[in-house]
């Protein structure tokens, strides 16, 4: 809850895992799309869809990402936020603004 | 006789050496622009359109009919061009790198073929001399170079020289353009970056096992390093090109290094024997 949040999404080193309703923490490892030569959001966008989330929070997102969590019917929300447990802070309070689209190019 | 062009660094002099070696040739030549991300033979060869062809690749499409969203192709695909979300995997065309691995895991034979175009073919031949063109290009956005660069080697004629001009480099696109050529010409520059760069061009084409010899490029400037190098290891230095300003002139208008050079015409004419003699 005290990690920072990464400014990436796709080669993001972990993600965190909350359950709004049974206030659960979770932490699911990405680091396996850290040094993939290609398609890191693709994945990291598939591995938060198997976490079974319905949102996720992140600083930016490209398209690719994009394409796939709104496959997924995910909806992303930007925050700006130091650390994980602010960014939760700043979504359970409605202070985060929900992004409908990518934010940043391929490969920022 | 099929001979490569390469460096390991860019702007060493890489088309300066292909055309020049293309334009002096007294037989018929066929001339293949590999370096398909800045092809700029056709600038200073000016031959005539004759025609174009696009390069297309095998990306997959999905029968959602059959799919059962077994998810077995998006853990096969190494390229992440396929992703699974329990339903029927989205595509990602400009990922996929045409492996077949897809087709080959998925039990219900879900996956079928379709094309992308990533790159152009454009054919040319050249007034005055006899030199045919072939210009490989990739398209912008397209990240799949190998595919075009094989491409446009496939559609080169068979006539007594064949010269390829190489991208720069060490990876894929070099490999594949290198590959199959009976020697290679390294061009150079006598600098520290050129000198770099040449070591890592020698451990690609020493790996390929192919012959090859050094041509250094505005050889009588910079320093010994590239002339110390190539002795030591025993690498033969087959040509030196001084600098000259006025061959920079030419060139940035288009015309060739023997338009500047003509003393040079010879020299490269003799390359191909010259290359046949070490070669036997």
């Amino acid at each position: 809850m005290n990690s920072a949040l990464d400014s990436r999404f796709g080669r993001a080193a972990a993600f965190v895992v909350y359950d709004t309703e049974t206030d659960e923490v979770q932490a699911v490892d990405n680091r396996m799309n850290l040094n993939a030569a290609q398609g890191a959001g693709i994945q990291t966008a598939q591995n938060v869809a198997a976490t079974g989330a319905s949102a996720v929070i992140g600083a930016n997102f490209g398209p690719k990402a994009v394409q796939v969590l709104q496959a997924a019917g995910i909806k992303m929300y930007m925050c700006a936020a130091g650390t994980v447990g602010d960014a939760l802070k700043d979504f359970t309070e409605g202070k985060l603004e929900e992004a409908k689209g990518a934010n940043v190019r391929s490969h920022w | 006789m099929k001979i490569a062009v390469a460096s390991g660094k860019g702007g060493t002099g890489k088309t300066t050496v292909a055309v020049a070696l293309s334009v002096s040739s007294s037989g018929a030549v066929q001339y293949i622009d590999c370096d398909v991300e800045e092809p700029n033979g056709w600038i200073f060869l000016k031959p005539e359109l004759t025609c174009t062809e696009a390069v297309s690749v095998q990306v997959p499409a999905i029968d959602e009919e059959k799919c059962t969203s077994c998810g077995k192709c998006t853990r096969f695909c190494r390229f992440n061009a396929l992703v699974s979300l329990g339903t029927p995997p989205l595509v990602f065309p400009e990922l996929c790198h045409s492996c077949g691995g897809c087709e080959i895991v998925c039990p219900t034979a879900a996956i079928s073929w379709t094309r992308l175009t990533v790159g152009e073919l454009s054919f040319g031949e050249r007034h005055g001399s006899s030199v045919s063109v072939i210009q490989g290009k990739l398209n912008v956005g397209s990240v799949l170079a190998p595919p075009v660069i094989k491409a446009a080697k496939k559609a080169s004629a068979d006539l007594p020289l064949t010269v390829i001009d190489c991208p720069p480099g060490t990876s894929c696109p070099v490999i594949e353009a290198m590959s199959g050529a009976d020697y290679v010409l390294l061009v150079t520059e006598p600098t520290p970056f050129g000198l770099h760069d040449l070591k890592l061009a020698v451990e690609t084409v020493t790996e390929l096992e192919l012959p090859f010899s050094v041509v250094v490029n505005r050889s009588d400037e910079g320093d010994d390093g590239v002339e110390e190098y190539c002795g030591e290891l025993g690498i033969n230095i087959m040509l030196r090109i001084p600098h000259s300003r006025r061959v920079a002139e030419i060139c940035s208008r288009g015309g060739t290094l023997l338009a500047g050079m003509p003393e040079m015409e010879a020299l490269f004419r003799g390359l191909p024997s010259e290359i046949q003699g070490r070669l036997s």
